[in-house]
């Protein structure tokens, strides 16, 4: 195929029509990118254990739901459940001394079984918006786009509260100086344990949502949670620096947080237009993840390294 | 106020790094002593401090803070009772969150942590009228991230914070020895002013005898995890350094040509 051909093929409109579907999707992945917010910023931990939560969270939405609970309560449920995965990380890592990264890994790898067992040792379970009464479906996307902002609206608001409490601020601290943390009477293990269960909790909730959109839960929704999740957050650190600058508040973090999940899937559905191989998809997402992490530690050795000092040839 | 009874600590039992830090040192504080520590490098000073704190158990003695043995008690259950700052500006606050954020910390500490507000209004202006005290300016950022203020201004921001919540006990460990002579000069004045404000209880650990001498009432000398000489009241305030030198050469049977092993820098 020659370029020119390859460009006639591309039609336009396919890539507006496409659009909604990203958005709607970007939310839910937005709202999981909170969660991660928390570890990843707030605690200063990278926990690897949300690739297993997400699924938790929709595989334990389609089984309720699929035994005749009302979507919302389902939710609940795979909050809660998101919570243990989160709290059994944290134990690992707090009561029994292990790097937070590998408790993290090793809990995600437990939840494999554990999500199997959840599905009736199904690697694949639908949930028919026919059949079911859902709180959002890919069928109708704009009120999936409509639910997942007011969801995800809520959701900032309340973490917006939460971590200017006294308790929200206690966590803030463990991650920014735990000596401090610890001379200040903060029990820093018990607040590496609230953190890392809150966080899993919004992860496993979105799984929820994520597992009601699309119709099915799959052993395999959560693979890669955590990168794409990085990819949110830090596309929304950079839309947020670039776009307010210094004067972004904790508000406006969170809220870019979001749009950062939602920015991510539409230059999916940009690249897919583009007709990159699908499979091709986790490979771009980390260079762009790993590009965009080492955008800080690149502009520090620009002002600062060996690498000048030799280029001056001082 | 404090009561050390014969506490000891020896770091890597059994293995080629036994050190021991800490042996059978005793310690009485009374309410309001203004306590001085010097010692060469090695003595146990900063050890005595975090045994204090609680940084790790120790292997014998007692610790009594105010009436209560706090021997068995993790740091940050001790830490209700105890303000610290350290040597390194760093350490004592919170890089990402405001300067606001970091005192409002501090006025709860030891307390239990629920969904009120972290930082109310009331504090706000309280904060405002503390900094303001200490006249470096720092009422004017509130909001800054502490991060990005000197390393001066981190140090007096700790000192304000271990003090914010009075304290039973403040310990000071070479909190001016990485500032620069005039930013250490102004912090050690401004601790003189909080402790004697607050009519705190405080151990100050220092390299500098000139400033073991002139500042509080009481001035203690530790060689090899043991005090070796307490001296108080108007025998303190007539030493000279070169007396402190002396008496070291004669307690810890060193024999020296200048004070270098005391002031170590």
């Amino acid at each position: 195929m020659t370029v020119t051909a390859y460009f006639a093929s591309l039609s336009l409109l396919k890539l507006l029509k496409n659009m909604p579907g990203g958005v709607s999707q970007g939310l839910i992945w937005g709202i999981m990118a909170l969660g991660i917010y928390i570890t990843f910023r707030l605690l200063d931990v990278a926990d690897l254990t949300v690739d297993g939560s997400f699924t938790t969270g929709g595989a334990v939405t389609v089984m309720l739901i699929l035994a005749g609970w009302p979507a919302w309560a389902a939710l609940l449920v795979a909050m809660l459940a998101g919570l243990l995965a989160g709290l059994v990380t944290g134990l690992l890592h707090t009561r029994l001394g292990i790097p937070a990264i590998l408790a993290g890994i090793l809990t995600q790898f437990s939840l494999y079984s554990v999500n199997l067992h959840i599905m009736g040792m199904a690697a694949n379970k639908a949930v028919s918006v026919d059949k079911y009464h859902l709180l959002l479906s890919s069928r109708n996307i704009p009120a999936a786009i409509f639910t997942g902002a007011l969801i995800a609206l809520v959701l900032v608001s309340v973490f917006y509260w939460y971590f200017g409490t006294e308790q929200g601020s206690a966590i803030r601290a463990t991650g920014s100086n735990p000596a401090m943390s610890r001379a200040l009477g903060i029990n820093i293990d018990n607040m590496k344990l609230l953190g890392l269960s809150l966080s899993n909790g919004i992860v496993a909730f979105s799984g929820g949502l994520l597992s009601q959109y699309q119709g099915f839960a799959d052993i395999n929704m959560g693979r890669g949670a955590i990168v794409i999740g990085l990819a949110a957050v830090i596309i929304g650190e950079v839309l947020g620096g670039a776009i307010v600058g210094k004067r972004l508040n904790f508000y406006g973090t969170l809220s870019f947080t979001v749009l950062g999940g939602v920015v991510y899937y539409l230059v999916i559905v940009i690249v897919l237009w583009l007709k990159l191989n699908s499979n091709d998809l986790k490979l771009f997402t980390a260079v762009v993840v790993a590009l965009f992490l080492a955008v800080p530690y690149l502009r520090g050795q620009q002002k600062s390294s060996f690498a000048r000092l030799k280029r001056k040839g001082g | 106020m404090l009561h050390l009874e014969s506490i000891s600590k020896t770091f890597n039992p059994g293995t080629i790094n036994e050190k021991k830090a800490l042996s059978g040192l005793s310690l009485h504080l009374a309410p309001g002593d203004f306590v001085t520590v010097i010692g060469g490098n090695g003595a146990g000073k900063s050890t005595m401090l975090n045994a204090i704190a609680g940084v790790w158990p120790v292997d014998q003695g007692r610790i009594i803070l105010d009436g209560q043995d706090i021997t068995a008690l993790p740091e940050h259950k001790r830490a209700g009772l105890i303000g610290r700052v350290f040597q390194d500006p760093m350490m004592g606050t919170a890089p990402n969150m405001q300067l606001e954020e970091n005192l409002a910390l501090a006025r709860r500490r030891g307390d239990r942590r629920g969904l009120r507000w972290g930082v109310t209004k009331a504090e706000r202006e309280e904060f405002y009228e503390r900094l303001k005290g200490l006249g470096l300016g720092l009422e004017d950022r509130l909001t800054a991230k502490v991060g990005l203020l000197s390393g001066g201004q981190r140090q007096a921001a700790t000192l304000l914070m271990a003090a914010i919540k009075q304290p039973k006990l403040l310990l000071l460990d070479e909190h001016t020895a990485a500032l620069d002579p005039a930013t250490a000069a102004k912090v050690l004045e401004l601790s003189d002013r909080i402790v004697g404000e607050n009519g705190l209880t405080a151990l100050m650990i220092t390299h500098n005898m000139t400033d073991a001498i002139r500042h509080g009432n009481r001035l203690i000398m530790m060689n090899e995890g043991r005090i070796i000489l307490d001296v108080g009241g108007q025998e303190k305030q007539q030493l000279t350094k070169q007396q402190l030198v002396d008496k070291f050469a004669a307690l810890a049977g060193v024999q020296m040509e200048t004070d270098e092993v005391l002031l170590s820098k």
